[in-house]
């Protein structure tokens, strides 16, 4: 019996096989898997955008589809098995919970291509990328720090982890590049994604003294306290501008689709390979919205700083870094090793609050 | 202002949805009916208050749209509990399910826009007395309203009458349909009152709490006010109380947070629940008054026999 | 005229095979409207939801593992909810059992003897049942409530399996990502076909049989119906209060304490901040679709497994949105709620135009 169906599976997999391989006329079939619905207006959004540029940039030399609300669990494997098995000869799995289902899936497919979104897991036909985003941290510390009055600045997390808390501390070496004894406070509110208690935590930060507002969780009620309350923010993943006229600073945009379009073209070109990609703002995966609601003594700091980086030249964790504890992280002059940011699980020196380990 | 206002107005803003949906289930369940389907009627009176707003550009149509909103909801509820006498806990369950789908459906266009908030009311000469006129008096109307009902229900079941007939059926439908009132008809109109008071909740988080309408917004609070409902055993004062503390907790550990506590951020989240359960366990010691408050056919369908 | 609805002396029997597929009609003509309305094409849709997922092996699998664990808890929580006790906190016991039973692949990894499975299994056990214990001890000595107290668990053990995998339980060459090591395979529940089904599916089957042979066959059955109905019956029959609430709560808890752990070492193969999709919730509905029957709760499982299956099936096929299938799942679930009504009702027209409402009128 287990024989019977083991063959029968072969068969599927070899009559799948068959259908993907494309043909000249053929659309290459692309899937995504998305951890949040379509309409989140944050994360998964971005992505959703990403596959709209690159239906419109290839016409109908592709066909994507999507699977959206994948929260994780027994769920995700599936999901992503469905793509590899419908003919999807690439398949984006957006979320760092994918990792080990999509890998999973990668060693039962050897034909379908894989692409892991901020993990660290590769096979000969699973590659990963993630965005530098902490490049634009550390340009909104700058601004906070040259802007901020109260030399404080609140910073909303949704969950310690290194991608988080990376974030956190390239906003921190941006502010003390400016001010040496800026404080951040933050608050952890485990969640994504919760307007309502994002707003709690936004008012919390407020009432306590900040008068710049980060986060990193995905809605956009952060933005509107900090309109209500008149104090300087930074949106998420989009340009939030309208949801605070004259608090947003800036924002952190996530733009996938140059990526999206350069690794589909790879695969039709036959040059696809199992890549590590890290984007910075140099790529263009990485993106400030316009700064705005800052003086110009502001604007020009944030924009040299820009610059720097959009030449590649520049990275914010050059030692010497000191962790909170006051040893050393990064002597002086070395820069940071992407093993190092992939798991970087501490704070450095100059926050108040402990990072529980 | 000191210090001390600002956290109190947030605690307002996080208590008044779980104290008004949780005061519409109070009746509900007084009567009978338990609707688990909360979420599912906030969330549809989330999104309809919200583009019915931006429709009209005037918050208080959304505010109705809003309360209408969870009473189609429940109205479909009432139709399967009560005329097709289907179980209650499965097809409140299910009208969650639905409500999710449906918001999500119906607010597909209202994504990513800023909303417009309800207005806070200024009571002239009231609103400026420090403390209370400042924290209490200048909040906007669904604040007043959450408040009023709370003296409102109690007033009504207590004091009043219908009152009476509500907690008879709830207590025991044979007897009261003995004595000539119709339980379908009160129980029609008391989850009628809790879709209203639900999407009335909702409503109030798309318009007042965050005025914007994202998928999903209610994040589990219908929830909640089921389980605030319990912790008053079925009393409105104790509700206003549950709701607050819970409310409460929920602000006040991330000052804590902010503050530089150094404790696991997913203990400081799981308070509000931990201290519900507490507080309960202390407060239900007393076993009289929690049973004399309990409707006894909680769940159970009515048919009359003939 | 209006419609009335008449008790029948007995359960009809052709109504039991009828009511599920005058639903399954029901649904099929609405939804089809539904999926036409929102510009899909109704047969497409449909054909994504009912049929496609059962045209080959992969799927039926996947079905299999999905449906397990629903299965599996609302068997456990139809022996609580059968004697009046209203846990609804199944998705807490799943979280803290998916916890136990990764203790010895996470903690003592080393550890590959034959005892590993056993003893997960009986952790995971033990896991949920000590957390029904909370709700259950709570309300025999205090009185407390327990539709809160278990509630308010499901938060409470999130907040904990969170902690646990971000923190001291994550995986120490996982570049401190909140996640477990991968568990080893002596730790990974045996396999029963090609793909992912695992042993949780039999442990499902066993529980039905169980929970049946309990219920229909022992005095422990009739005192838990006895108990839950006519609770006052109950005790003068000399059956106790407090053991019966004991009962159903330990019951319950054990059977979502393997679920969870048969989830996380079968399906998952390592334990994440995001374990469960609201099994807990949904197999609440389970329970009651299957109208507290183990029988019924098999074929209940496996309804709602398909109608997930088949809604993400069906945003492959024809890119139907994930807020319709949410719809289409309430409506389902209405139209079989609904249909149910039939076996122990009959619909009468009546004709009476202006009959006095009064003592008898109904609304």
């Amino acid at each position: 019996m287990r024989k019977l169906s083991k063959i029968l599976a072969t068969a599927a997999l070899a009559l799948g096989l068959g259908a993907g391989s494309s043909f000249a006329d053929e659309p290459l079939k692309v899937g995504f898997v998305y951890v949040g619905p379509v309409s989140d207006h944050g994360y998964s959004y971005q992505h959703d955008l990403a596959r709209k540029a690159v239906e419109k940039h290839f016409g109908d030399k592709v066909e994507t589809t999507f699977i959206e609300n994948v929260p994780g669990g027994a769920d995700a494997e599936r999901a992503v098995e469905r793509l590899a098995r419908s003919g999807h000869e690439l398949v984006f799995s957006t979320s760092f919970g994918f990792m080990n289902p999509t890998l999973k899936v990668a060693k039962r497919f050897p034909n379908v291509k894989f692409e892991h979104a901020t993990g660290f897991k590769r096979a000969k036909n699973m590659a990963t990328y993630n965005g530098r985003f902490y490049e634009a941290r550390y340009v909104m510390g700058q601004i906070a720090a040259t802007a901020s009055e109260t030399g404080t600045a609140g910073y909303i997390g949704a969950f310690p982890i290194p991608e988080v808390v990376r974030g956190m501390n390239a906003f921190m070496l941006g502010a003390q590049s400016v001010d040496p004894d800026f404080k951040v406070k933050v608050i952890w509110v485990n969640s994504w994604y919760d307007p309502g208690r994002e707003a709690d935590a936004a008012k919390a930060l407020v009432d306590q003294g900040v008068d710049v507002i980060l986060q990193h969780t995905d809605s956009p009620a952060p933005l509107q306290i900090a309109q209500e309350r008149g104090v300087l923010a930074f949106g998420q993943a989009s340009d939030n501008i309208e949801f605070a006229p004259t608090s947003q600073a800036s924002a952190l945009l996530n733009d996938w689709a140059p990526y999206y379009i350069d690794r589909i073209q790879a695969v039709m070109d036959g040059t696809w390979e199992a890549t590590d990609t890290w984007g910075g703002i140099d790529s263009g995966m990485v993106k400030l919205a316009p700064l705005r609601n800052v003086s110009d003594e502001v604007k020009a700091v944030a924009e040299e700083t820009i610059a720097k980086f959009e030449s590649g030249e520049f990275e914010p964790f050059t030692g010497p870094v000191y962790k909170q504890d006051g040893t050393v992280f990064l002597e002086d002059g070395v820069e940071v090793t992407d093993e190092q940011l992939l798991g970087m699980n501490f704070f450095v020196k100059g926050f108040d609050a402990s990072l529980p380990n | 202002m000191g210090a001390l206002e600002p956290i109190l107005l947030t605690i307002i803003t996080a208590s008044t949805p779980l104290l008004l949906a949780a005061m519409g289930e109070l009746i509900t369940e007084r009567s009978g009916v338990l609707n688990l389907g909360v979420e599912g009627m906030m969330i549809v009176g989330a999104v309809m208050g919200f583009s019915i707003t931006a429709m009209t550009g005037n918050p208080y149509m959304g505010v109705i749209a809003s309360m209408f909103a969870g009473m189609m909801m429940a109205l479909l509820f009432g139709f399967l509990t009560l005329n097709l006498m289907t179980n209650q806990v499965a097809t409140g369950l299910a009208l969650t399910i639905l409500g999710l789908g449906l918001s999500g459906m119906l607010g597909e266009g209202f994504i990513g826009q800023p909303g417009i908030k309800l207005p806070v009311l200024h009571i002239p000469g009231l609103s400026e007395i420090p403390f209370l006129g400042t924290v209490l008096l200048s909040q906007d109307i669904l604040v007043y309203i959450s408040l009023a009902l709370v003296a409102a229900v109690y007033y009504f079941l207590f004091k009043t009458r219908a009152g009476l007939v509500v907690r008879a059926v709830g207590d025991n439908h044979s007897s009261a349909h003995a004595l000539g009132y119709s339980v379908l008809k009160v129980r029609y109109l008391a989850v009628l009152f809790g879709g209203a008071c639900s999407g009335l909740a909702g409503g109030y988080l798309s318009l007042v709490y965050t005025p914007q309408w994202v998928e999903g917004m209610t994040a589990g609070r219908g929830w909640i006010a089921l389980a605030l409902v319990v912790f008053a055993s079925w009393r409105p004062l104790r509700l206003l109380v549950g709701a607050y503390l819970f409310g409460a907790v929920s602000v006040l550990q991330f000052h804590a947070q902010a503050a530089g506590i150094g404790l696991p951020s997913q203990f400081m989240s799981a308070l509000p629940y931990l201290a519900t359960i507490v507080v309960l366990v202390i407060i239900s010691r007393n076993l009289v008054v929690t049973r004399a408050n309990t409707p006894a056919c909680l769940g159970r369908p009515f048919s009359p026999d003939r | 005229m209006r419609l009335e609805l008449e008790k029948r002396s007995e359960h009809s029997a052709l109504m039991t095979i009828l009511s599920p597929v005058l639903a399954l009609v029901l649904t099929l003509i609405a939804g089809g409207i539904l999926f036409a309305a929102m510009g899909y094409n109704p047969g497409e849709a449909l054909y994504a939801f009912f049929l496609e997922p059962l045209t080959n092996q992969w799927s039926i699998e996947e079905l299999l593992v999905k449906a397990g664990p629903l299965i599996l808890i609302a068997v456990g929580l139809s022996v609580c909810f059968l004697s009046n006790n209203w846990n609804i906190g199944a998705e807490g016991q799943f979280t803290i059992g998916a916890l136990t039973g990764s203790i010895i692949p996470i903690l003592f990894h080393e550890y590959t003897g034959p005892m590993a499975m056993p003893l997960m299994v009986l952790m995971g056990a033990l896991g949920g049942m000590a957390w029904a214990s909370v709700p259950a001890f709570l309300k025999t000595r205090f009185g407390t409530n327990e539709i809160l107290t278990s509630l308010m668990l499901v938060y409470i053990a999130q907040y904990l399996l969170d902690y646990l995998v971000r923190g001291p339980w994550r995986d120490p060459d996982g570049f401190n990502f909140p996640e477990s090591r991968l568990f080893d395979d002596a730790h990974t529940l045996m396999t029963l076909g090609d793909g992912r089904l695992h042993l949780g599916i039999v442990f499902a089957l066993v529980a039905v049989l169980a929970v049946w042979f309990m219920l229909s066959q022992t005095l422990k059955g009739f005192e838990i119906k006895v108990m839950g109905e006519t609770p006052r019956a109950g005790r003068f029959a000399g059956f106790s209060h407090r053991g019966i609430v004991w009962f159903g709560f330990l019951i319950s808890g054990a059977c979502a304490g393997i679920a969870g752990m048969a989830e996380v070492s079968g399906s998952i193969g390592q334990l994440t901040p995001v374990i469960s999709p609201g099994y807990g919730f949904t197999a609440i509905i389970v329970a009651f679709l299957g109208r507290l029957n183990p029988i019924g709760i098999v074929f209940a499982g496996l309804l709602l497994a398909l109608s997930y299956i088949g809604g993400e099936s069906a945003q492959v096929s024809i890119g139907l949105t994930d807020k319709i299938t949410r719809v289409f799942q309430g409506m389902l679930l209405f139209f079989v709620l609904g249909c149910d009504t039939l076996i122990l009702y009959r619909i009468r027209l009546i004709k009476t135009a202006r009959k006095a409402g009064g003592a008898h009128g109904r609304a």
